[in-house]
C-alpha cells in the first residue's frame, strides 16, 4: 500500500520542532522511520504532518560524563553496536544490539525512536529498565527527566506528553563487579523476541547476586521481575526463582504463543541466565 | 545426411553439464531488470481494489459516489460493471470426474466468500489516490455464517457456501488396489497416524503485477504480466473478453519469482485487463504485500489419516490414506484445485513396492483464500504421510529406518514399473540414491554421535525421506481434461549474419535459470560460443507456442525442443556450407562459431563469413541453394504421461527440549533428474526447494481465526525461512536420463520441496522418540513441540 498524503517538515532547531508540535492535527516525529514508515505504508496511521528530526544538531552520539553515559536519541542502533565506549561501560547494550532487526535497519533505526515507540517486545526499552536509565525529555518549557521505570506506561505508550521530544538517555555505569546478561528467543534472527531477558546483575564478593531482570515480550511493556530479584538476592536457587517468576509476569498470549508458554520460556531463560552467571568467572 | 556421431556430451564445445554463468545474472544484479512495475506508459492509470473485510457476506448496497468524486479518480467499478466485458469462468476439468465449482467473476457480484475477495475497483492517476478513494466506497454488507474449518465444512448443518451445489464437497476421489484388508489382517505391525500440513503460500520477491493496455486503433490488447504461462493467459483473455487471438499479446519480461503462484487466473488481474479495455488506457496493478497474502493462491492445508501394514521382515504390505483438504470458496481457474489432493492419492507410497493401497481424497469449499498449485503440488504431503508411516513402522518392529527403506524401495533394475496407485515409472534409481545418501552423510557415524549426545541430555534426530517427483508432464496433466494448457513447446532459432543465434522459446524464466539452460543447449547443438546465443522468452507475439514454465518442464521439454531445433539449424548450415566449400556436409561440423573439418577440426569458414554470404551475397551462391537459416522444432513427451524423478533427503536436527526450538544442523539430498545441464543451477534449485520445504515444516503458515480472518498476513508475522536458520545443504546426483528425449533431462525444481518437510519432521520425531513425544502437524513451532513434550 501507499501512505496517505501528509505534510513534511525538516526543522534544524528544537524550538521549531516545538512550534510544529503545537500545530493542529496529528503531528508525528520522524526519526529512523523504521517503525513509522511501515505503519504509514500499511495505512495503520495517517498523521497530517511528519516532523523529521534527523537534521537537528546535538541529538546524536554517545558520550561519557560524570559517571553517566549519555546516548543521544538519534543515535542509530548500529552505532551502539559498534561503540567501544558502550562495550566497555554498558556491555548489556552491546549484547542486545545484534538481536535488533537486520543490519540495514540497525543503520537507520534510532535508540530514541525505539524507546519512544515502546514496543513491548523491543530490546532497548528492557535494557533501559534493567540499567535504571533516565530519559531526558525536552519541550518548550525546558527539560525534564523520567526514570525508565516510570517511562513505559503501556502498550506502545510512554510518559511522553504532547509537545515533548525525547532528546537523550542517560545511563549510570553499573558498579564494579556488576555483570550483564542478555538472551532472547526469536523464531528467526532479527525478529522481535517471543520472550527476552535483559539483566544487569550486581554481585557481591561472596557471590551473592542482586539482579535487575527486565523481561520483554511478556506483556504490554517490559517488566522488571522484582519478586524474583528478592528471592535471588536472598540466596534462593534456580527452582525458587523460576517458581517466583509467576508472581512477576502474567504474559498475554498472541497468535503464535500462548501466555503460559511465554511464562515457561521466561522461566527457561531465567534458569539459564542464573546457571551462566554462576559459572562466569568475570565478576 | 548423416549426423556426426557425437553425443551432446562429447561435442567439442559442449556446454551441457557445465556450470556456466546465467546470461541474465549480471543485468539483474546490476538492477537493470525490467519488471512490470518498472513500466511507465503514456496515460497509464493505477488500480486498487476494495476487498471483502469478511469471510462470508451478502452485498446489500454499494455507494461509490464519494469515491468517484475523489481527486485523481478515473473510474470506480463494481462486479456488475465488468460483467459485460469479461465473462465468468468455471474451474473444472473433465478428468477430475465430479469436480464442481460455481462461476467466478473478476469482481464478486452479490456475495463475498473470502476475506480478501475483490468486489470494487478504483482506477486513478496514482496508486495512492486509488487507495484513498477505495476507503471512500460505502459498502453495506450483511454478514453470513462462515464455513472455515475443513472438517466442519462437511458436517451436517454446516453453512453451504454455494447453496446451488447443495453441500461443500467439491471433489472426491477413491482408489482401492489389491486386497488392503487382507494385508492389514496379516501384518506383523500396523501403524497409524494423522498428519496435518498447514496452509501456506509462495511469497515471491516480486508480487503479482500486470499492466494491460487496449489500443482501439489496432484493436489490440497488450498485457505485460509477471506470469509463468503467457500463451495460456492469452488464450483465456481471448475467451473471456471475446477477442480473437490476433488481438491479444501477453509479454512476460523479467519475473521476480513464481513458485507456481503466477500460473493461475486471478480475479483482480482479469479485472485489470477488463478495465483497460473499458477505459481504453493502460492500467497497472501491482499487488502489495498485504493483499498478496489474502489473494495469492494458498497451498496445502491437508489433514491425512494414514495407516501402514508391515510384516516382521519390514516389507510394506499395504497403505491406506484418507485425505481432506480445504480449497477456499472456488476451484482456481484453469488448472482447478483438485490437483493437489489427486496428486496425494497418486504419490503416497510412491518409492515403495507395496501392492495393496486404498485411498480417499475429499476436497471441500471453505471461506478462506482460494487454494491451488504451488511448488511441488501434493508431493510434500504424500512424502510426509509415507515417510512418517515408514518411520513409525520401523520403530514398531525395531528396525533401523534406513534399513526398512532399503528393503522396500523399488529396485533400480525393476523398471519400467507401475506403482500401486497406477503411476508409471520409466527408470528410477532409489537404491543407488539411498546408498549414496547414507554414505554421504556417514549414517552409521551419525547414529553413534546421536547416541553419545543423547547420553549427555542433547537430543538430536536423524530424518530420512525418499521421494518421487512428477516432471515433464504430457497432455495427460491438463490437456486431456479439456484445459487449453500447452504441454508441447517449440523453439525457433535464427542464425544472424555475424554468426550469432537468436533462440525464441515457449518456456519462460522467473529466476530459475531457464534462459541459461536453453542457451547452453542451443550453443551446444548449433556449435557456437555461449555468448553468441540470445534467448527470447515470454512474448506471445515473438515465441513459438508453448506452455511456459511449471511442473518442472522448462529444461526437460523446452531443452529438448531447443536441442532438436539446434541440430536442424546446424544441418541446414552444413548443407549450404558444403556447397560453398565444395565438399559434403557429413565431413563438416560447426564448432565454436566456425565451420570446421569434422575429422581434423581445422577451420574451413567462420560462421560470420557464412552469414555474410548467405544474407548479403546470396547472388554468389549456386542457383537453387537457398539456405534456411531459421528453424523451428517442437517437443512433447508422448511415451509416458510424466517423467518421474526420484531422490532421497536427510535432515539432522537438535531439539532444545526446554524451549522447543529446533536447530537445523545439516541437510543432505541425493537426486536423480537425469541429464544435468547446468550443475550449479540444479544444485541451487534443490537448495532453494529444500529451504521452501523447511519453511513449510517449521515456519510458514497462513493462520486463520474462526471467522475466516487471516491473522498473520504480513511479512513480520508470516515467517518465511531466512538464511540464518538454514543448515548447510549438501547435494549430490545420480544420473538416469529419460529415454523419452534425446537430451534426457527431467525436472529438478520441485524435488527439494517435495522431500524436505518429511525429512525435518522425521528428524524432530527421531529426537523426541526417547521422550515419548512426537509432532505430526506442520509447521512444528516451539509451542507445538513443548506441548508434545507436556511442558506447557
Ligand atoms: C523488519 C524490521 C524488524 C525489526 N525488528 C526489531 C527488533 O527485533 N527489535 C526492535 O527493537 N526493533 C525492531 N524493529 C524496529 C526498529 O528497531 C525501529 O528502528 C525502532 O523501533 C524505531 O526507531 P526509529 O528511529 O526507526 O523510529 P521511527 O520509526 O522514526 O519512529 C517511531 C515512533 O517513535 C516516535 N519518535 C521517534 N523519535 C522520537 C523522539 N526522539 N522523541 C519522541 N518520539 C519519537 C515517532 O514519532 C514514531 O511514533 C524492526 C523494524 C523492522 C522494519
Amino acid at each position: 500500500m501507499k501512505a496517505p498524503d501528509f505534510a513534511y517538515a525538516r526543522p534544524t532547531v528544537l524550538s521549531e520542532v516545538f512550534d510544529l508540535l503545537d500545530g493542529d492535527g496529528d503531528v508525528r516525529l520522524l526519526a529512523g522511520g523504521q517503525s513509522l514508515v511501515p505503519s504509514l505504508n500499511m495505512r495503520l496511521s495517517a498523521p497530517s504532518l511528519l516532523v523529521d528530526i534527523n537534521r537537528l544538531p546535538g541529538l546524536s552520539g554517545i558520550e561519557a560524563r560524570d559517571g553517566v553515559v549519555r546516548i543521544g536519541a538519534l543515535t542509530r542502533h548500529g552505532e551502539i553496536a559498534r561503540s567501544a565506549l558502550i562495550a566497555e561501560r554498558l556491555p548489556l547494550l552491546a549484547m542486545a544490539a545484534p538481536h535488533i532487526a537486520h543490519a540495514a535497519i540497525r543503520n537507520r533505526g534510532t535508540f530514541g525512536g525505539s524507546i519512544a515507540l515502546a514496543d513491548p517486545a523491543a530490546e532497548w526499552p528492557a535494557c533501559c529498565l534493567a540499567l535504571g536509565a533516565t530519559m531526558v525529555v525536552a519541550s518548550r518549557a525546558g527539560e525534564r527527566r523520567v526514570a525508565a521505570g516510570d517511562f513505559f506506561t503501556g502498550l506502545f505508550a510512554t510518559a511522553l506528553r504532547r509537545g515533548e521530544v525525547l532528546v537523550a538517555i542517560e545511563i549510570a555505569s553499573p558498579p564494579a563487579g556488576s555483570v550483564a546478561h542478555f538472551s532472547e528467543l526469536a523464531r528467526r534472527r532479527g525478529d522481535y523476541a517471543i520472550v527476552g531477558l535483559a539483566a544487569q546483575v550486581a554481585r557481591a564478593e561472596d557471590g551473592a547476586m542482586d539482579p535487575r531482570l527486565a523481561f520483554f515480550g511478556v506483556g504490554d511493556r517490559p517488566v522488571l521481575a522484582e519478586a524474583t530479584r528478592r528471592v535471588i538476592a536472598g540466596g534462593g536457587g534456580i527452582a525458587d526463582a523460576q517458581a517466583t517468576l509467576g508472581r512477576d509476569l502474567a504474559p498475554t498470549g498472541d497468535a503464535e504463543c500462548a501466555g503460559a508458554t511465554k511464562l515457561h520460556l521466561a522461566r527457561v531463560l531465567l534458569g539459564r541466565a542464573m546457571a551462566a552467571l554462576r559459572t562466569r568467572g568475570d565478576a | 545426411m548423416s549426423e556426426p556421431a557425437l553425443s551432446f556430451l562429447d561435442r567439442p564445445n559442449s556446454y551441457i553439464g557445465r556450470s556456466v554463468p546465467r546470461p541474465n545474472a549480471r543485468r539483474l544484479v546490476q538492477g537493470r531488470g525490467a519488471y512490470v512495475d518498472d513500466l511507465r506508459l503514456p496515460r497509464m492509470a493505477h488500480v486498487a481494489f476494495l476487498r471483502s473485510p469478511r469471510a462470508h457476506a451478502r452485498i446489500v448496497r454499494i455507494d461509490t459516489a464519494a469515491a468517484k468524486a475523489a481527486p485523481g479518480v478515473v473510474a470506480v467499478v463494481t462486479g456488475e460493471d465488468l460483467a459485460g466485458i469479461c465473462k465468468p469462468w468455471v474451474a473444472v476439468l473433465s478428468h477430475f470426474k465430479g469436480l464442481r465449482s460455481p462461476p467466478q467473476h473478476p469482481l464478486a457480484i452479490g456475495w463475498l466468500r473470502w476475506a480478501g475477495e475483490p468486489f470494487c475497483a478504483v482506477v486513478a492517476a496514482s496508486r495512492a489516490e486509488a487507495e484513498d478513494a477505495v476507503a471512500l466506497i460505502d459498502a453495506e454488507l450483511e454478514p453470513l455464517p462462515v464455513a472455515v474449518d475443513m472438517e466442519a465444512a462437511l458436517a451436517p448443518g454446516a453453512t453451504v457456501i454455494h447453496p446451488e451445489l447443495g453441500d461443500n464437497l467439491a471433489f472426491e476421489r477413491t482408489l482401492d488396489v489389491g486386497d488392503v484388508d487382507a494385508a492389514f489382517r496379516t501384518a506383523a505391525a500396523v501403524v497409524e497416524q494423522t498428519f496435518h500440513v498447514g496452509r501456506h503460500t509462495g511469497v515471491t520477491l516480486e508480487p503479482r503485477a500486470l499492466v494491460a493496455e487496449w489500443n482501439p486503433g489496432e484493436e489490440k490488447l497488450t498485457i505485460h504480466h509477471s506470469f509463468q504461462a503467457p500463451h495460456m493467459m492469452q488464450d483465456i483473455v481471448c475467451k473471456h473478453l471475446g477477442l480473437p487471438e490476433a488481438s491479444v499479446r501477453v509479454v512476460c519480461g523479467d519475473v521476480g519469482g513464481s513458485f507456481g503462484i503466477k500460473v493461475h487466473i486471478y480475479p483482480d488481474e482479469m479485472a485489470t485487463v477488463a478495465l483497460a479495455k473499458l477505459l481504453a488506457r493502460p492500467v497497472k496493478f501491482v499487488a502489495d504485500r498485504l493483499e498478496s497474502f489474502v489473494s495469492d493462491i494458498h497451498a496445502r492445508d491437508h489433514r491425512v489419516k494414514g495407516r501402514m501394514a508391515v510384516d516382521a521382515a519390514g516389507a510394506i504390505l499395504g497403505i491406506e490414506i484418507d485425505d481432506l483438504t480445504g480449497i477456499g470458496p472456488y476451484s482456481v481457474y484453469p488448472r482447478t484445485s483438485a490437483v493437489e489432493a489427486n496428486q496425494v492419492v497418486n504419490l503416497v507410497g510412491g518409492p515403495y513396492r507395496h501392492a495393496n493401497y486404498r485411498a480417499r481424497a475429499r476436497v471441500v469449499f471453505q471461506n478462506k483464500t482460494p487454494m491451488c498449485q504451488y511448488r511441488a503440488v501434493g508431493h510434500p504431503i504424500a512424502v510426509m504421510v509415507t515417510e512418517g508411516l515408514v518411520d513409525l513402522a520401523a520403530a514398531a518392529i525395531g528396525m533401523d529406518p534406513a534399513e526398512l527403506r532399503r528393503r522396500n524401495v523399488i529396485a533400480d533394475d525393476a523398471h519400467p514399473s507401475t506403482a500401486a496407485s497406477g503411476i508409471r515409472f520409466e527408470k528410477l534409481s532409489h537404491q543407488r540414491s539411498l546408498e549414496k545418501l547414507l554414505a554421504m552423510m556417514d549414517y552409521d557415524a551419525l547414529r553413534r554421535e546421536q547416541a553419545a549426545l543423547r547420553a549427555r541430555g542433547i537430543h538430536r534426530g536423524i530424518g530420512l525421506a525418499a521421494f518421487i517427483e512428477i516432471t515433464n508432464p504430457s497432455a495427460a496433466f491438463y490437456g486431456v481434461g479439456g484445459a487449453r494448457i500447452s504441454s508441447q513447446d517449440g523453439c525457433t532459432l535464427r542464425l544472424n549474419p555475424q554468426g550469432g543465434v537468436v533462440a525464441a522459446i515457449g518456456v519462460t524464466e522467473q529466476g530459475q535459470g531457464t534462459e541459461a539452460v536453453i542457451a547452453q543447449v542451443v550453443a551446444t547443438a548449433v556449435g557456437v560460443p555461449l555468448s553468441d546465443v540470445r534467448v527470447v522468452t515470454g512474448d506471445t507475439d515473438a515465441t513459438p507456442y508453448g506452455g511456459g514454465t511449471w511442473a518442472c518442464r522448462a529444461a526437460g521439454i523446452g531443452g529438448e525442443a531447443a536441442w532438436q531445433s539446434g541440430k536442424a539449424l546446424r544441418r541446414n548450415i552444413l548443407e549450404a556450407a558444403a556447397v560453398m566449400l565444395q565438399t559434403n556436409a557429413a565431413s563438416l561440423d560447426v564448432r565454436d562459431g566456425s565451420i570446421v573439418d569434422a575429422d581434423s577440426g581445422a577451420e574451413r569458414m567462420k560462421l560470420s563469413e557464412f552469414g555474410r554470404v548467405a544474407y548479403f551475397r546470396p547472388d554468389t551462391l549456386p542457383a537453387g541453394l537457398a539456405p534456411e537459416l531459421v528453424v523451428t522444432r517442437h517437443y512433447v513427451p508422448k511415451d509416458y504421461p510424466f517423467a518421474f524423478t526420484n531422490g532421497v533427503q536427510a535432515s539432522y536436527v537438535e531439539v532444545d527440549t526446554d524451549t522447543g526450538f529446533v536447530t537445523l544442523i545439516k541437510h543432505w539430498c541425493v537426486e536423480d533428474c537425469g541429464t544435468v545441464i547446468n550443475p550449479q543451477l540444479v544444485d541451487e534449485q534443490i537448495r532453494g526447494g529444500i529451504v521452501q520445504g523447511i519453511g513449510a515444516a517449521l515456519f510458514e503458515e497462513c493462520r486463520y481465526d474462526g471467522q475466516g480472518q487471516m491473522l498473520n498476513g504480513n511479512m513480520a508475522d508470516y515467517l518465511v525461512p531466512m538464511a540464518a536458520e538454514m543448515p548447510d545443504i549438501d547435494v549430490a546426483h545420480v544420473v538416469t536420463p529419460t529415454a523419452s528425449s534425446e537430451i534426457g533431462a527431467k525436472g529438478a525444481g520441485e524435488a527439494g520441496t517435495a522431500g524436505a518437510p518429511a525429512a525435518v519432521i522425521n528428524a524432530i520425531n527421531d529426537a523426541l522418540r526417547p521422550l515419548g513425544a512426537r509432532v505430526d502437524s506442520q509447521p512444528a513451532g516451539p509451542q507445538a513441540i513443548l506441548r508434545a513434550l507436556g511442558k506447557v
